[in-house]
């Protein structure tokens, strides 16, 4: 019987949002193949995190490992794969899922598929599949073939849901000690730096974003204040960081971040397919824009046609007013 | 200080992304071309490097004969040396794209191993996530990916990454390997001068051989998108109470 090997993250204990996103597409590939499931997270830590999926696992541990190491993640992983004779390896796309796996797939010498979204074709684990995955962040699907005995693949974030808490009763996973040179300590994270700070992007209720119609770095001073008013947080386009008017850290997109907001306030942007794959999955979408015909304010849930300037200068005292 | 950067020349779409009639390529005809963003931070952030500790940024792309357009333009800001490993296209896979660069990197490093080979943490189109990762294994040299923040100091590369809750650190020794992601540092613009020198810069060119690798592109589709009836609020400042409710609506007031 063929085998499919998951790595889920897990950070100190924890497994990433978007991590167990993997399993799904995995089950469902096991169950149309006939194939055998199991998982992997590297460290003691993820032991307990693992075992409640309830799946065959194992747990690869290694002082090496103390801490998240990609180069030595990737060649533990290599070696579990050849261990218990993984023909498909899976991980979430998203940055350590997609930075384990390149190594691990340049370890074992195979071809890695990114992002994919969709298992088009797979008869057997041995032959050739037909996929279907993300280009330019999302903006564009490709249909890929893979020619390859053993087959890896990342899962695009955000497009299976993980399976819910108790999908199975837990199950004890067992041990796995790869062999590791010391030398792959060099990329093991050394220090970490926090940041004590409220709400982020990612995390805001309502994103109040500006793009080049807000015209310099003072003008934001607005929609901070229509941000604070609502409980959100600033954000903005690449034209936005590009002339320095904006920190990199507010960009929302492509090369930005990804958000999912309530609400999208979208200021004097036009709506680049960059851009636009960053704020997409936001509940609702509205547009301020002087012109009708701007892709966001015509993808967008509401519209306001008009001056950015103008427009919340007379929201923000329409709210003012409505306060008792 | 010596640094290499590898850069892809990639399409500049705009609202939308219109296919080529085969679904095999992006309809190029009214479109600019450019680098991922994540490129272009990481020749700026060679570049700053170099300034401040001396030595020389060079720049690598394979691709047609055009993708000299994204060499002269890493020369505008600031690149001093650039090299096109001619290919008819940059439709590689990964495997086969890391593997040409590995040797056009063998060529230009006959006399010393750079101290530092910045890549994008994706490229722009294709965003395999891995070239980076292959072409550092192959010569066997350290490699992070993602950084946010970079720094010599002594042999030393300090590189910075952006998590959920803030900063993870990484010191790598050099020779080393990094992908850079768009917030390394703020790219500047082409001065006039820097214009100037980049149309005068001799572009070298490093044979490589490409063979196909086992990924290979069938066809491109756009994704399904819903339509969605944009409900107009109003005009200009008028639209003020229209806003306000849809806010009450959506439990922001
Ligand atoms: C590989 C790649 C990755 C990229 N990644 C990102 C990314 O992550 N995020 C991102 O945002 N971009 C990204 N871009 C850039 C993207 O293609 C666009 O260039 C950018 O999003 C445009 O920003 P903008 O909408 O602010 O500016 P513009 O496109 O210039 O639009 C300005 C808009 O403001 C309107 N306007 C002007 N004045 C006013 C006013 N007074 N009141 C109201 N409206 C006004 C105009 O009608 C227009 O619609 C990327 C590009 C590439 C090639
Ligand atoms: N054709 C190319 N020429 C030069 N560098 C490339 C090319 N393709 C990819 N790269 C580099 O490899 C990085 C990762 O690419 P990818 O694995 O395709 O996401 C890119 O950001 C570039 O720095």
């Amino acid at each position: 019987m063929s085998l499919i090997l998951v790595f889920v993250d897990n950070d100190r204990g924890s497994f990433s949002p978007t991590g167990p996103e993997a399993l799904t597409p995995a089950q469902s590939l096991a169950d149309h193949l006939g194939a055998r499931l199991e998982v992997a997270t590297v460290g003691e830590a993820g032991r307990t995190a693992l075992e409640q999926l309830g799946l065959p696992g194992h747990v690869v541990s290694h002082p090496i490992l103390s801490d998240y190491a990609p180069e030595a993640y990737g060649e533990a992983l290599a070696q579990l794969a050849d261990h218990v004779g993984a023909s498909v390896m899976m991980a979430a796309g998203d940055d350590r899922g997609a930075e384990v796996m390149a190594h691990a797939a340049t370890v074992l010498d195979r071809p890695l598929v990114a992002n994919v979204t969709e298992i088009v074709t797979a008869e057997e684990t041995g032959a050739t599949w037909e996929m279907m995955r993300t280009r330019w962040g999302g903006s564009l699907a490709e249909k890929t073939r893979l020619r390859s005995s053993r087959k890896l693949l990342t899962i695009a974030p955000h497009t299976f849901p993980a399976p819910g808490p108790g999908a199975n009763p837990p199950r004890p996973a067992d041990i796995f000690p790869p062999e590791l040179p010391e030398h792959l300590a060099r990329t093991r994270v050394v220090e970490r730096i926090r940041l004590t700070e409220g709400l982020t992007l990612a995390t805001a209720p309502v994103v109040v974003s500006g793009g080049r119609g807000v015209g310099s770095a003072e003008n934001f001073a607005i929609l901070e204040e229509l941000a604070e008013l609502l409980g959100g947080v600033v954000g903005c386009s690449r034209v936005a960081t590009n002339n320095g008017w904006r920190p990199h850290s507010d960009q929302v997109g492509q090369t930005g971040t990804r958000i999912a907001p309530d609400l999208y306030i979208a200021c004097g942007i036009s709506g680049a397919v960059q851009h636009w794959v960053g704020c997409m999955a936001s509940q609702q979408i509205l547009a301020i824009n002087t012109d009708p015909e701007a892709p966001l304010v015509t993808k967008a849930d509401y519209a306001v046609i008009g001056d950015l300037h103008e427009v919340l200068a007379a929201v923000i005292a329409e709210i003012r007013a409505g306060k008792p | 200080m010596n640094i290499l950067v590898c850069v892809k020349r990639v399409p500049a779409p705009g609202a939308r992304i219109v296919l080529t009639d085969d679904g095999q390529d992006i309809d190029t005809r009214h479109l600019g071309f450019t680098t991922s963003p994540h490129e272009e931070c990481a020749v700026e952030a060679a570049v700053q490097l170099t300034e401040k500790h001396g030595g020389s940024v060079t720049v690598l792309t394979l691709g047609p004969p055009e993708a000299v357009e994204q060499l002269r333009y890493s020369v505008s800001v600031g690149a001093h040396r650039v090299v096109l490993a001619p290919a008819p296209t940059t439709e590689w896979d990964p495997e086969a794209t890391a593997a040409a660069l590995v040797e056009a990197i063998g060529q230009l490093e006959s006399d010393s191993p750079f101290d530092l080979i910045l890549f994008g943490n994706e490229s722009a189109d294709s965003g395999g996530y891995q070239v980076g990762i292959r072409v550092a294994r192959a010569l066997g040299r350290p490699v992070i990916n993602g950084l946010k923040g970079i720094e010599i100091n002594g042999g030393e590369m300090v590189g910075r990454r952006e998590t959920e809750e803030g900063y993870e650190v990484y010191r790598l020794p050099l020779p080393a390997v990094a992908g850079a992601k768009e917030g390394i540092t703020l790219p500047r613009y082409p001065t006039l001068p820097g214009r100037l020198k980049s149309r005068r810069a001799t572009i070298e060119e490093t044979p490589v051989h490409l063979t196909p690798g086992a990924q290979e592109m069938v066809r491109l589709l756009n994704p399904v998108e819903e339509q969605t009836e944009t409900i107009i609020l109003g005009h200009g400042a008028e639209a003020a109470p229209g806003v306000v409710r849809l806010l009450e609506k959506v439990g922001l007031l």
